[in-house]
C-alpha cells in the first residue's frame, strides 16, 4: 500500500542524479528488491507511470531484479538460502542467524540520456 | 545512502559515477549509472535526526506496531496506570482518521499528539518529526510511538525510535509471524495480548506463534499478557525498566540505538568499508555508524 510514495521518493532520486548528470531522459531504472524489503514488485510496476508523469523518468523503463534470500549462521558459520518465513540456518538448523541478501530496497543503477556525452 | 559520502565509489565503478567524467555506455549510446542508494534514504535521514533530538532530550522511544484493534492503545492505557506517577510519559498516536487514541491517552492525564495520516497506511520519520514541533519533551522519559495498525506498511519505515515493540493478540491466529515475516523480524519484543481469551480460543497456541516467531531467526522476547485487571503486565513494565535503564546507559556513553534489524544501507556499507579505500566521518555518514555501536 506504500508503494506510491515509494515511488516518489525513488523518483526523487532518480531526477536528482539525472540532474547531476545533466541528463534530458531517464531511459532504465534498475532496482534490486528482496522478499524481506515489504515491497510488491508488482504493486511498484503499477504505481510507477502515475508517480513518473510529467518527470525526466516518465518513459523510463522499471526493471525490479529480485534478489534471493541467504543467512549467515553464527553457530556454524554456514552460508545458506533461506525463505521469508523460514530463516534459520539451512545446515545447522540454528535460529542464531544473520541475514545477507533478501530485504534489500536499493536503486542498483540508472541509464541515461546525456547530450553530447 | 551510502552515495552521499562516497564510499561505495571504488576504482572499478569510479568512472561511472563521476558527474564530470565520461560515462559508461550502453549498447545504444546511453550513459550507464551506478547508484546503489536505499531507495528510503529520505527517510532515514529524518530519522537519524529524531533520534538525535530523543537522546539529547533523554527520551526512550518505542515503536508499537500490531493489526488494528489488537490493544495497542489498551496497553498504553494500563501502561499508564501502572508507571504515570513514577515516569513521564507521551504517546504519538497515529491513525487514518479521528482523535480518539489521543483523547484516550489524555484522559489519563498525558500528554497525547494525533497524527491524522489521512489514506496513509504507515507513519513516516517525516509525520513523526511535525509531530514532534506540537510536542515537549520536558520531562518525558519514553515516548511511546503508537502507529498505524497495520502488520505490512510500517515495519519498512524508520521513525527514529529506539526500539520496536510488536503485539499479536490472541484472536488474531498463532500463525502471524509466519504470514508477515518482515513485521515480526522487526520487532525487539513480541507481547502477545488478550491472554484472557485462551481459555475461550484453544486453537492459539502460544508455543506455536513463538515458534513461528523463532523461525524468524528472531531471539526478540516473547511475552503473554493481558491488559484486564487480573491481567499481568509484569514482565512488560519489567522491559520497560530494563530497556530505560539501557538507554540512560548508552547516553552516558554517548551512543544510541536502532531497532535490532539491519538495514541494506549498513549492509551495503559493511561491504564496502571491508574494501581498501578510505573514507570519512561526516554528516549523515557519521549517525550512520553511532548507530550501529548499540
Amino acid at each position: 500500500m506504500h508503494e506510491l510514495s515509494l515511488c516518489q521518493a525513488l523518483l526523487d532520486q532518480v531526477e536528482q542524479i539525472a540532474r547531476d548528470h545533466g541528463a534530458t531522459r531517464v531511459d532504465r531504472i534498475l532496482l534490486r528488491v528482496g522478499p524481506l524489503a515489504g515491497v510488491e514488485p508488482m504493486l511498484l510496476q503499477h504505481a510507477y507511470p502515475l508517480a513518473a508523469a510529467g518527470t525526466l523518468a516518465e518513459a523510463a523503463e522499471l526493471v525490479i531484479e529480485p534478489s534471493g534470500v541467504r543467512v549467515r549462521c553464527s553457530d556454524c558459520d554456514a552460508e545458506t538460502d533461506a525463505t521469508p518465513n523460514r530463516l534459520l540456518c539451512g545446515a545447522c538448523g540454528s535460529f542464531k542467524t544473520r541475514l545477507i541478501s533478501g530485504d534489500e530496497l536499493l536503486l542498483a543503477n540508472l541509464e541515461l540520456t546525456i547530450p553530447d556525452d | 545512502m551510502c552515495d552521499s559520502c562516497g564510499c561505495n565509489i571504488t576504482p572499478g565503478n569510479e568512472h561511472l559515477v563521476r558527474a564530470d567524467g565520461k560515462h559508461a555506455k550502453t549498447e545504444d549510446g546511453r550513459a550507464a549509472v551506478t547508484v546503489l542508494q536505499a531507495l528510503l534514504s529520505e527517510n532515514d535521514h529524518q530519522a537519524a535526526h529524531n533520534r538525535e533530538h530523543f537522546d539529547r532530550r533523554g527520551v526512550l522511544a518505542l515503536n508499537l506496531m500490531s493489526s488494528p484493534g489488537a490493544g495497542k492503545t489498551s496497553l498504553l492505557e494500563a501502561t499508564i496506570e501502572a508507571l504515570g506517577q513514577e515516569l513521564g510519559i507521551a504517546v504519538i498516536e497515529g491513525d487514518l482518521e479521528t482523535e480518539n487514541d489521543a483523547e484516550r491517552i489524555r484522559a489519563k492525564g498525558v500528554p497525547a499528539i494525533q497524527i491524522a495520516t489521512g489514506s496513509a497506511c504507515h507513519l513516516d520519520a517525516h509525520m513523526v518529526h511535525d509531530a514532534l514541533h506540537r510536542l515537549d519533551l520536558s520531562g518525558v522519559d519514553i515516548l511511546f510511538i503508537e502507529n498505524v495498525g497495520n502488520l505490512v506498511c510500517p515495519a519498512s519505515f524508520d521513525l527514529g525510535q529506539h526500539r520496536n515493540v510488536t503485539l499479536l493478540s490472541v484472536p488474531e491466529g498463532d500463525d502471524k509471524p509466519a504470514k508477515y515475516p518482515v513485521m515480526f523480524r522487526a520487532a525487539d519484543l513480541v507481547l502477545c495480548t488478550k491472554a484472557d481469551l485462551l481459555p475461550h480460543m484453544p486453537e492459539f497456541q502460544p508455543e506455536r506463534a513463538e515458534g513461528y516467531l523463532r523461525n524468524l531467526a528472531s531471539a526478540a522476547p516473547f511475552e503473554i499478557l493481558s491488559t484486564r485487571p487480573d491481567g499481568d503486565l509484569s514482565p512488560w513494565i519489567q522491559w520497560l525498566r530494563d530497556e530505560l535503564h539501557a538507554q540512560r546507559a548508552r547516553l552516558e556513553l554517548g551512543r544510541t540505538i536502532r531497532p535490532n534489524i539491519q538495514k541494506d544501507g549498513e549492509r551495503q556499507h559493511a561491504a564496502s568499508t571491508q574494501g581498501t579505500h578510505e573514507h570519512h566521518h561526516h554528516g549523515q555518514h557519521g549517525h550512520h555508524h553511532a548507530h550501529s555501536h548499540g
